[in-house]
């Protein structure tokens, strides 16, 4: 049987993507030589808020960082076995153990010391997030301020709830100021929102842009993409790289270009990967097979609404609908807003919410089989998606399941996840194209 | 045209003959060091049966865990594909099936045609397979056979709580330091075994009738408990079902599809 080929080409700009990913972890590093300041706090953490202090803070997000130890097999064995060295259980948080082995041993993944953080800044939404930062901040002895996001579904969002983050935004503000000695601006504030809701928007457009038959992205390259908007999404280096990347998938999707010449089997998968083993995608790629992304890759930054046409896609921005933020308080109350609406929050709630994205996704990405991780690294994204699956098999959709770690290779077997996309692949009806 | 199916087990190597859509012979031997040589004395086993040769064969399609090894293989496929065509060419209204091998159990759901829908594997624990039966028959010094049966003497109901066949095998000991039975410790491992197998199941959906195929269902012990434990009397198990799977590979062999593309 012959296979249709696509043209295919590399991203002009997957260079600079992975040069603006080294220079945040850098700039982190080196902001006290500038007089800077540095934070530590989750990928989902408020980051346009401490923008507030002035465009010289800086934040390590610790899911990223924790994401890129992990694909360092080595040496995350050794961060890992620190942690647990000092009682932290092997069946926690992959990211966690990876993160705080790195600081308990004083070093830093991209060279020299751990650089500690002035604070840390973090949210609440599972329980990892808040142990894990008062492991920090009882370690380093810095401030820690932790909000708690869980105020429900954003279906239900009312008023007392949306204020009860919005207070707690409020009362941070004073926080910080009180911690770092440093006035806060309003100005800056509304950049810094503004910019994330840029940011944030602009993930989901480039998201959609990949219902393309053949996708213009495989979620293999997406992973290196998407990492930026979790390393500070509201930067302004990062929504000027999000504009040129949406242009360049928007020129991709209009001339065929595709990620995959063999694309003939489009799949999706869910929760963090196993970093460690990201060629697993590379040998799916071998039956014609692309995983065009997952409500994880999509969700876990971009913020989504319903379209005109009743179709998934980017939310729009205050500034789009002609709303303009005007003080800290109006801003605040969108801030919140928008960031509750994030599509992976949802599903902390209940499974049934992510099923009915994942299956919307199914529809209008048209996507012919899911492959979920079981992922014992993550027991927050991992919630409920037993459930999930048995969701998505009710409306005939093939899905294969598999365990692993997103960052602990130890509870994951290569050899077997290899042999299960065998035989998922034989399902489909798929071979390797020689 | 004779198209042979060979399935490389974690323990045994099994090779069916099939002529004209019907099962002419079979060979079945213990897997050594040299895998490749092992498949090739398996299959040469079979064809003297029919006084044939490697020349006479149209397709050999390989299966099981070992399959990749087989150089005189013209293509594989998975276990999961293969036991699911074996099955329902040899019980048509099957549509859920149960492997269990030595190292590794399946269930699987398919179609009227043996295409398979969903299936489940046990993931890397060996508690849920034929390995894990041995050497519990190890630990209480009896052979397999006679375990096997020694698990329908008992009624008692013994929960086992380790989920790893290491933790499992402690476990037994200390049944056996407190005075249980053979009898009934037969039957604890066997009801354990099950209740994994079952899990699995559950999670593809009993649909219609059911087999259970692999070498595991000849072990009366383990069939009664797996009755129990799904709450089915009517367990269909084929007359050879360890060789299943290999019925399948040779009759993907016969339906001359080419697997590369």
């Amino acid at each position: 049987m012959e296979i249709r080929r696509y043209r295919s080409e590399p991203l002009k700009c997957w260079n600079r993507a992975k040069e603006l990913r080294a220079k945040i972890y850098r700039d982190y590093a080196t902001a006290h030589k500038r007089g800077g300041i540095r934070y530590s706090g989750s990928a989902w953490s408020f980051h346009a808020i401490p923008y507030g202090l002035g465009d010289d803070v800086y934040v390590l997000t610790s899911e990223p960082y924790g994401a890129s130890i992990a694909f360092e097999r080595k040496l995350n064995e050794e961060f890992q076995q620190a942690a647990e060295a000092r009682g932290w259980a092997h069946d926690l948080c992959a990211y966690m153990r990876s993160y705080l082995g790195s600081m308990y041993l004083n070093r830093y993944l991209f060279g020299g010391e751990f650089p500690k953080p002035d604070f840390c800044f973090q949210i609440q939404i599972c329980c990892t997030h808040s142990k894990w930062y008062q492991a920090i901040a009882e370690y380093e002895n810095v401030p820690l301020f932790i909000f708690d996001v869980s105020v429900g579904p954003y279906n239900e969002l009312d008023e007392n709830r949306l204020m009860y983050v919005v207070n707690q935004m409020h009362e941070s503000i004073e926080w910080l100021e009180k911690v770092t000695g440093r006035k806060f601006d309003d100005e800056k504030l509304i950049e810094a929102i503004n910019t994330e809701f840029e940011v944030t928007s602009l993930w989901a457009e480039i998201c959609t842009l990949n219902k393309a038959i053949p996708a213009p992205l495989d979620e293999k390259s997406m992973y290196s993409l998407y990492v930026l908007a979790t390393l500070d999404k509201a930067s302004k280096e990062v929504a000027s790289f999000y504009r040129e990347l949406r242009d360049e998938v928007k020129d991709r999707v209009e001339r065929g270009i595709a990620a995959v010449a063999t694309e003939r089997c489009r799949l999706i998968t869910d929760t963090q990967p196993p970093w460690g083993f990201l060629k697993i995608y590379r040998y799916l790629e071998s039956f014609g097979a692309v995983s065009v992304g997952s409500l994880y890759t999509f969700g876990l930054q971009g913020i989504f609404a319903d379209q005109e046409d009743g179709s998934w896609g980017p939310r729009k921005r205050p500034e789009q609908l002609g709303i303009k933020l005007r003080n800290r308080d109006e801003a605040l109350r969108y801030y919140a807003d928008w960031n509750l609406s994030k599509p992976e929050w949802q599903h902390f709630y209940d499974p049934k919410l992510k099923t009915e994205m994942m299956l919307r996704i199914i529809k209008e990405w048209k996507v012919d089989g899911v492959i979920l991780h079981l992922n014992r690294g993550c027991e927050g994204l991992t919630t409920g998606i037993m459930e999930n699956r048995l969701g998505i098999i009710k409306h005939g959709i093939p899905v294969m399941t598999y365990e692993g770690n997103m960052g602990d290779e130890n509870e994951f077997d290569e050899k077997r996840v290899i042999a299960r996309i065998d035989s998922f692949m034989e399902t489909l009806g798929l071979s390797k194209i020689a | 045209m004779i198209f042979a199916g060979i399935d490389m087990g974690a323990k045994m190597i099994k090779v069916i003959l099939i002529k004209d859509g019907n099962i002419v012979a079979k060979s079945k031997i213990t897997g050594g060091f040299d895998e490749k040589e092992s498949a090739r004395e398996a299959l040469r086993k079979a064809l003297d049966q029919l006084s044939a040769g490697f020349e006479d064969l149209g397709a050999v399609v390989s299966t099981g865990v070992g399959r990749k090894l087989v150089d005189i293989a013209t293509f594989s496929v998975t276990d999961v594909t293969a036991d699911a065509k074996g099955t329902v060419f040899l019980h048509p209204s099957v549509r859920t099936v149960i492997d269990v091998g030595a190292e590794e159990g399946r269930a699987i759901r398919c179609d009227a045609s043996g295409r398979v829908i969903d299936f489940a594997v046990n993931e890397k624990c060996a508690a849920g397979a034929g390995s894990f039966v041995e050497a519990m028959a190890r630990a209480v010094e009896m052979e397999l056979d006679e375990f096997a049966a020694a698990s329908l003497k008992s009624n008692k109901e013994i929960p086992m709580n380790a989920q790893c066949a290491v933790f499992a095998e402690s476990e037994v000991v200390s049944l056996i330091h407190s005075g249980t039975s053979k009898e009934d410790i037969s039957k604890a491992v066997h009801d354990a075994m099950a209740s994994r197998v079952t899990a699995m199941v559950r999670r593809v959906g009993v649909e219609r009738e059911l087999a259970f195929i692999g070498g595991v269902a000849k072990n009366p012990g383990f069939v009664q408990s797996l009755k129990r434990s799904l709450g089915i009397e009517n367990i269909i198990i084929p007359e050879d079902p360890d060789f299943v799977g290999a019925i399948g590979a040779a009759l993907i062999g016969s339906e001359g599809k080419i697997r590369e593309e």
